[in-house]
């Protein structure tokens, strides 16, 4: 798993597909400072990364005695047995709990509500409700938090899994709807008419014909809320209080106040909190990337 | 509900519609609208976040305005998005444009680009502070003294240090757009550029930054409005030291709310920090001439 920090998988195969598909051009103009630029700013992100990896394998005394950018002569995994250990596999399964409570619910509304926007432009409502939507996209819903811990408070939902995962649905909403209904757009009117000539309803419609042409942009949104929501730090910080609700980069940050001197420990932290969404990443990466850039190029 | 907007000409969209939009639109009232006024009422009225609330009048309004920790903290949220964005846009277009060529070698880059992506920002942090450690640091390894400097210890440094981080952790992202928006560029455009015999950097100039203008928009507006929430990042690494160096409105909020049990000064920061968020929203997009917003309508 870790290894694709340095090591990428499978990096031909992406390359010739993404040759195939590209045009030519840059490669008869040369694109030098493109180029410099480009291995400068790799080794800028693969340093700090190949420090992570090796320092998290080191003993904590041979951090201190040993040269940072070598790899340690006897890697051990105690630092990663440390952690295991402590109460990460708890706060792992929350953090799992709460991205997938709230990726599956903020995909599906947002799904259709990006439909109703593109079928229904025709309808005044639909067309405001787009307009709040994108507002969502311009605010930032950071500075809603102090009115969300009330409201959780009410809902009697403070210090719960429940109270991470409503209010990450609602920040999911704004970005989700915008890539969805893009994609959408591009669904050729043809199409739906033709469902509906043989009778289908909107129902029937979205999920049997735009939700199946729609697979990648649907992807592309589930991973990219995963990241968001399974990154998140804000939420947890202020909407929950025992150890026990703790979600992942929360019990990072409480890790170091703990382990602080231990820098090798809590950089294997560091990999066992990113190793998942690594692991996603490797999965999902072409339609990830390709979504990203479609979704919000143009 | 469902107004129509005029005369039907082939078979309408069903009236069930709207209520497909629905679910959205009651998780985003709950907890974005809702919130949103929410926390506007909040900064007239006094709160402690656990007791109860009293109206306070304009209390917290006048403490907020004539507390000189205001204007300060606005001035670093304004200095971490012009600086961070002033780094980030051209290493960014730079990044995609060569990106967008097709070099094996360039996607396997482009593999390793995006990783930094992946890390919350709390790991983020933590690496840093770690890494860049005065004593025990990569610098004092090495024996580079540039690196082992107290970094967190002195007001620019620090600041510094925050805009390399935030650039660490979106380059990546944002080259990504504009790689996208290269590869979308007509061929034609440069091989006509060719012909009339202009170079490299002529057609870089010409034709490329020309045609990734609404990229540009778009990537900026999403700069801008995401600098104003860097809270985890500079809460982590930072803790909006050393004095009030980093301390941006977001984390200013935190502290007055979360940490100072003064929710209400807190709800004035953060209408003051939505107030912020829509003008340069806005702002860009009067720039632009379009948004996000309008280009879907195009297609429409």
């Amino acid at each position: 798993m870790t290894t694709t920090l340095t090591k990428p998988e499978r990096p031909e195969k992406t390359a010739q597909r993404e040759g195939r598909r590209r045009s030519r051009p840059a490669a008869r103009r040369r694109n030098w400072a493109g180029g410099l630029a480009g291995w400068l700013w790799f080794l800028i992100v693969a340093v700090p990364l190949y420090w992570v990896l090796i320092t998290s394998l080191k003993e904590k005394s041979a951090y201190y005695a040993s040269n940072p950018m070598v790899p340690p002569g006897d890697p051990t995994l105690d630092n990663y047995q440390m952690v295991i250990d402590s109460d990460f596999p708890s706060y792992f399964v929350n953090s799992v709990v709460v991205a997938v409570g709230a990726v599956v619910p903020a995909v599906a509304v947002s799904f259709m509500a990006a439909y109703a926007i593109v079928r229904g432009w025709r309808f005044r409502f639909l067309r405001a409700v787009n307009g709040l939507f994108l507002m969502g996209l311009a605010i930032p819903l950071q500075a809603t938090v102090i009115p969300v811990y009330l409201i959780i408070i009410k809902l009697h939902l403070y210090d719960s899994l429940l109270a991470l995962i409503l209010p990450s649905i609602a920040f999911a909403i704004p970005l989700s709807v915008l890539v969805l209904s893009t994609f959408l757009r591009d669904v050729p009117k043809e199409l739906f008419d033709s469902m509906r000539v043989d009778g289908a309803t909107e129902w029937t419609t979205l999920w049997r014909l735009a939700a199946p042409l729609t697979r990648p942009a649907l992807t592309t949104v589930s991973i990219y809320n995963a990241l968001t929501i399974w990154n998140g730090f804000l939420l947890p910080l202020i909407l929950t209080q025992s150890p026990s609700k703790r979600t992942l980069p929360l019990a990072l940050w409480s890790f170091q106040g703990q382990y602080g001197v231990n820098v090798p420990a809590v950089l294997a932290a560091v990999v066992l909190t990113t190793a998942p969404i690594l692991a996603l990443y490797v999965f999902g990466r072409r339609q990830l990337l390709s979504g990203l850039t479609a979704g919000f190029g143009r | 509900m469902s107004v129509l907007t005029g005369p039907p000409r082939r078979r309408e969209p069903s009236g069930i519609l709207p209520w497909l939009a629905a679910p959205a639109l009651v998780f985003f009232v709950g907890f974005a609208v809702i919130p949103l006024l929410g926390v506007f009422a909040l900064s007239f009225a006094n709160w402690d976040g656990i007791g109860s609330i009293h109206p306070s009048g304009l209390t917290n309004w006048r403490a907020v305005l004539t507390n000189p920790g205001l204007p300060h903290a606005l001035w670093v949220t304004f200095l971490v998005m012009a600086v961070s964005w002033a780094v980030q846009t051209p290493l960014s277009v730079l990044l995609g444009a060569f990106l967008a060529g097709s070099q094996r070698y360039r996607a396997v880059l482009g593999v390793v680009y995006f990783v930094p992506l992946l890390l919350s920002s709390a790991a983020i942090a933590l690496t840093y502070k770690a890494l860049l450690d005065p004593n025990f640091g990569i610098g004092h390894g090495l024996g580079i003294g540039f690196l082992s400097q107290d970094w967190l210890g002195r007001p620019w440094l620090a600041f510094g240090l925050v805009i390399f981080v935030v650039s660490w952790q979106f380059i990546p992202f944002h080259s990504l757009l504009y790689q996208g928006a290269v590869r979308q560029i007509p061929q034609s455009l440069y091989e006509a550029a060719q012909l009339d015999g202009a170079g490299r950097v002529r057609q870089f100039f010409s034709i490329t930054l020309p045609q990734l203008k609404y990229t540009v928009i778009t990537s900026s507006t999403l700069m801008v409005v995401g600098s104003l929430t860097f809270f985890d990042l500079i809460f982590i690494l930072t803790e909006g030291g050393p004095g009030d160096a980093t301390r941006v409105l977001a984390l200013d909020m935190y502290k007055r709310g979360f940490q100072a049990n003064l929710m209400g000064p807190a709800s004035a920061i953060a209408v003051i920090l939505v107030l912020v968020g829509l003008a340069l929203a806005l702002l860009l997009r009067r720039l632009g001439g379009r948004d996000a917003g309008d280009s879907q309508l195009e297609g429409a």
